[in-house]
C-alpha cells in the first residue's frame, strides 16, 4: 500500500490514520449500544490512542544528531503546522479554555487574541531568521550570535525556567485525565502519563515528537469539534455554530438581565467546594478595562514569540520559505480550535440557563435538579454544586456552581450525547496535554544536552554519546516534572500563563534584537536576559506576597515589566560596550537573506 | 546602496506594515472595546465580541500568509530566494 519515501507518503499515511480513528469511534459507539460500560469505553479510548503514539515513537527511532534534534529538517509546511498546533495547544487550551470564557467572558478573551496574535510576531520577526541560522536549539542561536558560553548558558537558564513552569502543568493534566479515564489514583496516574509522554520522544527525539504530534493533532481536533457541532445541531442552535450563534448570544444576554447577577454573601460561598465558580460576569459584554485586556494580550503575544518549544518547531522545515508558510499553517490549525471554544461556552451556558430548553436547570426546583443523573455524576466528581441559599426551593443563577473543566467535560453529557463522545473528549485532552509536554521536555533536554553538555562541557563528544546524554536528561527532567506535578501545587492555567511571562522577560528582546539590531552585543544580551528574568520574577514574588504592583501590571502580566527592564538594560549595556566584531556583523547580514548556506553546518 | 541593503530595506518596510496591521487588530481596536460592542458585527454578533472570537484570530491567519507571500516576492526580486524545496 505504501511505497517509497515516508515523507512523500505523508498525506496517505495520515489519511489512513484518520480513517482508522473515525472507524474506531464508530466501533466504540456500536459497543456502547451493545452494552459496553462507560468505564470500558474510556479505557479503550485512552489506551488505544496512547498505543498508537507509542508505535509512531518507536518507528521514528534514530541515531543521528540531525534527526534527533531537528527531525532531519524535512518536515513539510502543512504537517509542521499540525505538529506545532498540537505542540502549542496544551491540556489547558483543550480542557480549561472554554471554561475560562464561560466564567470570565471578555476579560478572558484577551488570551485568545494573545495566543494567536503572537504568531504574527513569530512569522515576521523571528522564525525565518532562526531557521536560516541553522541552529538546533534556541540557546544555540543566542550562543552563536552573541558569542561566549555565558550568553548561551543564560539562555538555557531562561528556557528551563519558562518551560519547566509550563511542563508541570501539562504532566498534571495528563495525570488528571489518566486518573479519570483509567480509574486509578492521581499519584500513580501522573507517572502513567509521564511514561506515555516519554514513549513518544525517547527513541526518536524531535523526529518522534513531530510525527506523534501530527497524530495527536488529528485526535484532539476531532475530539473538540465533533461535540461542538453535535450539540449545536442537537439543541437546534444551527448546523454551523460559528456563523449561527448570534441569537443564542443575545438570548444569554437577555436571560442575564432577567435573572440578574446576585452577589452571594461570603458565608454562603464558604459552602461551595474549592475551585467551583458561579456565573457572575456577562457573556458577551465588555467587562474589562482596555488596559487590562490589552496588557494581558500583549504579554501573551510576546511570550508566544519567546517560547523555545514553539520556536524550535520551525527549525525542522526544509527551507526558510517553508518556515514562514508553516507559521501560517500552524495558526490556521490553532484557529480551528480557538474559534470553537467560545461557541462551546455559549452552547454550554445556554443549555444550562434557558428554562425553555429541556436541559435548562435555572428556575427549576432544587429537588428536581438534584435528581438529574448528570448532576449527581458531576457533583460526586466535585465539578458541580447547587445550594438553596435563599431558601425558596428554586434554583437561582447565583446558586449554581461549576468547575472550569466541566464546560468541556460535562457539556456533551448535559446535552444528552452518547458516552462515546465523553471517551473521545478524554482522548483529545490526553493528546493535547501529551503533545505539549513532549515538546517542552524535549526543548529543555535538548538545550541542556546540546548547549551545556556538548557546546560548553565536552565539545569533542561523539554523536552516540551526545544522544545518550540527551535521552538520560529527557527521562530525568520528565521525572522531575512528574514529581512536582504529583504535589499539585498550582492550578493548570495559572502556571501556563507564568511560563509566557518568564519567557518574554528573559528571551524576547535578546532574540528579536539579535536579528534586527546589529549593534546588539554579548554584554547587552547577557544583561538583558539576566536582569529581565530576575526583575520579572521579583515582581511576581512581590505581587504574590501582597504587593500592590504598578501600572495595572498583575501577576499574570509581570512579563511586561520584566521585558521592559530587559530591553532597557540590553540597549544601555550594548551601547556602553564595544560593537560586535566584523565577523558577527557579517553573520547577521547572512541571516537576513534566505538563500545560501546556513550559518551553522548540518552537523554541529 | 548594495543589493543586500536594498533587500533589507524592503524587508523592513514589509515588517513595519505587517506589524502595523497586527497592532490594529491585537491592540488598537480593543482601546474602544466597549463602544464597538454596541455595533452589530458579522453574523449578527456584537462587534467586539466577534473580534475576540473569530475576527482578530482569522485576520492574523490571513496576515501571516500575506506576509509570507510578499516576503517571497521581495526575495525573488533580489535573487535571494531558495530554489526547489517547499
Amino acid at each position: 500500500m505504501i511505497k517509497g519515501n515516508f515523507i512523500d507518503n505523508l498525506p496517505k499515511v495520515y489519511g489512513i490514520y484518520t480513517g482508522g480513528f473515525l472507524a474506531f469511534i464508530i466501533i466504540m459507539s456500536i459497543g456502547e449500544q451493545m452494552g459496553m460500560t462507560s468505564k470500558a469505553i474510556g479505557i479503550c479510548f485512552v489506551a488505544f490512542t496512547v498505543a498508537i503514539y507509542a508505535i509512531i515513537g518507536y518507528l521514528s527511532r534514530t541515531a543521528q544528531a540531525d534527526a534527533y534534534y531537528v527531525a532531519g529538517r524535512q518536515v513539510p509546511t502543512v504537517f509542521n503546522g499540525m505538529a506545532t498546533a498540537a505542540d502549542w495547544m496544551s491540556g489547558a487550551s483543550f480542557v480549561a479554555m472554554a471554561g475560562g470564557i464561560y466564567f470570565k467572558g471578555y476579560g478572558y478573551m484577551a488570551l485568545l487574541v494573545g495566543w494567536t496574535g503572537g504568531y504574527v510576531l513569530v512569522a515576521s520577526l523571528l522564525a525565518p531568521y532562526l531557521r536560516k541560522f541553522g541552529c538546533y536549539t534556541v540557546p544555540d542561536f543566542i550562543g552563536t550570535r552573541y558569542g561566549g558560553n555565558l550568553s548561551r548558558f543564560m539562555a538555557v537558564v531562561v528556557l528551563t525556567v519558562a518551560s519547566f513552569t509550563y511542563v508541570t502543568a501539562q504532566i498534571n493534566a495528563t495525570g488528571t485525565i489518566a486518573s479519570v479515564a483509567l480509574d486509578i489514583p492521581f499519584q500513580y496516574a501522573v507517572y502513567v502519563g509521564l511514561i506515555s509522554i516519554l514513549l513518544c520522544s525517547m527513541l526518536g527525539g524531535m523526529r518522534g515528537v513531530t510525527w506523534t504530534q501530527v497524530a495527536q493533532y488529528i485526535v484532539l481536533i476531532i475530539a473538540y469539534l465533533l461535540p461542538v457541532f453535535w450539540i449545536s445541531n442537537k439543541i437546534g442552535a444551527g448546523f454551523f455554530p460559528h456563523f449561527m450563534l448570534a441569537d443564542e448570544v443575545s438570548r444569554i444576554a437577555e436571560l442575564e438581565a432577567q435573572f440578574g447577577f446576585v452577589k452571594n454573601s461570603a458565608e454562603n460561598l464558604k459552602e461551595v467546594p474549592k475551585g467551583l465558580a458561579g456565573i457572575t460576569k456577562a457573556h458577551s459584554a465588555v467587562n474589562a478595562t482596555p488596559w487590562a485586556f490589552i496588557s494581558l494580550a500583549l504579554a501573551m503575544m510576546m511570550g508566544t514569540a519567546s517560547l523555545p518549544h514553539v520556536m524550535m518547531r520551525y527549525f525542522t522545515t526544509p527551507s526558510v520559505k517553508a518556515a514562514r508558510k508553516s507559521v501560517g499553517w500552524s495558526l490556521f490549525f490553532i484557529f480551528l480550535l480557538y474559534s470553537s471554544a467560545p461557541m462551546l461556552a455559549t452552547l454550554s451556558k445556554l443549555s444550562l440557563m434557558d428554562p425553555t430548553l429541556s436541559t435548562g436547570i435555572i428556575g427549576k426546583s432544587i429537588t428536581e435538579v438534584q435528581a438529574i443523573d448528570w448532576y449527581q455524576n458531576w457533583n460526586s466528581a466535585n465539578l458541580m454544586f447547587i445550594s438553596d441559599f435563599n431558601g425558596n426551593g428554586t434554583l437561582e443563577l447565583n446558586e449554581f456552581f461549576m468547575g472550569g473543566k466541566a464546560v468541556v467535560l460535562a457539556t456533551p453529557e448535559i446535552a444528552g450525547l452518547p458516552y462515546v463522545i465523553s471517551g473521545l473528549v478524554a482522548a483529545g485532552g490526553m493528546a493535547a496535554a501529551m503533545s505539549t509536554a513532549d515538546g517542552l521536555i524535549l526543548a529543555i533536554a535538548n538545550a541542556i544536552s546540546h548547549d551545556v553538555y556538548y557546546k560548553i562541557i565536552d565539545p569533542k563528544a561523539e554523536t552516540a554519546k551526545r544522544l545518550v546524554v540527551a535521552r538520560v536528561l529527557l527521562v530525568v527532567i520528565g521525572f522531575a516534572g512528574a514529581t512536582i506535578a504529583a504535589l499539585e501545587i498550582q492550578g493548570i492555567l495559572g502556571s501556563v500563563i507564568w511560563a509566557f511571562d518568564f519567557a518574554m522577560s528573559g528571551l524576547f528582546f535578546p532574540l528579536v534584537l539579535g536579528v534586527w539590531w546589529k549593534r546588539a552585543n554579548k554584554e547587552g544580551a547577557v544583561a538583558g536576559m539576566f536582569l529581565g528574568l530576575v526583575s520579572g520574577a521579583a515582581y511576581l514574588v512581590w505581587v504574590r506576597s501582597g504587593g500592590s504592583g504598578f501600572l495595572g501590571i498583575t501577576q499574570l502580566t509581570f512579563g511586561i515589566f520584566g521585558s521592559a527592564v530587559s530591553l532597557v538594560s540590553m540597549v544601555v549595556v550594548s551601547l556602553m560596550t564595544s560593537a560586535p566584531n566584523a565577523a558577527t556583523q557579517k553573520m547577521v547580514d547572512e541571516v537576513r537573506i534566505p538563500s545560501g548556506k546556513s550559518i551553522l553546518g548540518k552537523q554541529h | 546602496m548594495s543589493k543586500q541593503e536594498q533587500h533589507w530595506e524592503k524587508s523592513r518596510g514589509l515588517l513595519f506594515m505587517t506589524l502595523a496591521i497586527w497592532f490594529v487588530f491585537s491592540i488598537g481596536i480593543f482601546l474602544f472595546g466597549a463602544e464597538m460592542n454596541e455595533v452589530t458585527g458579522p453574523f449578527g454578533y456584537p462587534l467586539t465580541y466577534w473580534f475576540t472570537c473569530q475576527g482578530s484570530l482569522g485576520i492574523f491567519v490571513i496576515l501571516i500568509f500575506w506576509f509570507a507571500n510578499r516576503q517571497e516576492k521581495i526575495d525573488e526580486e533580489f535573487g535571494f530566494s531558495e530554489r526547489g524545496d517547499d
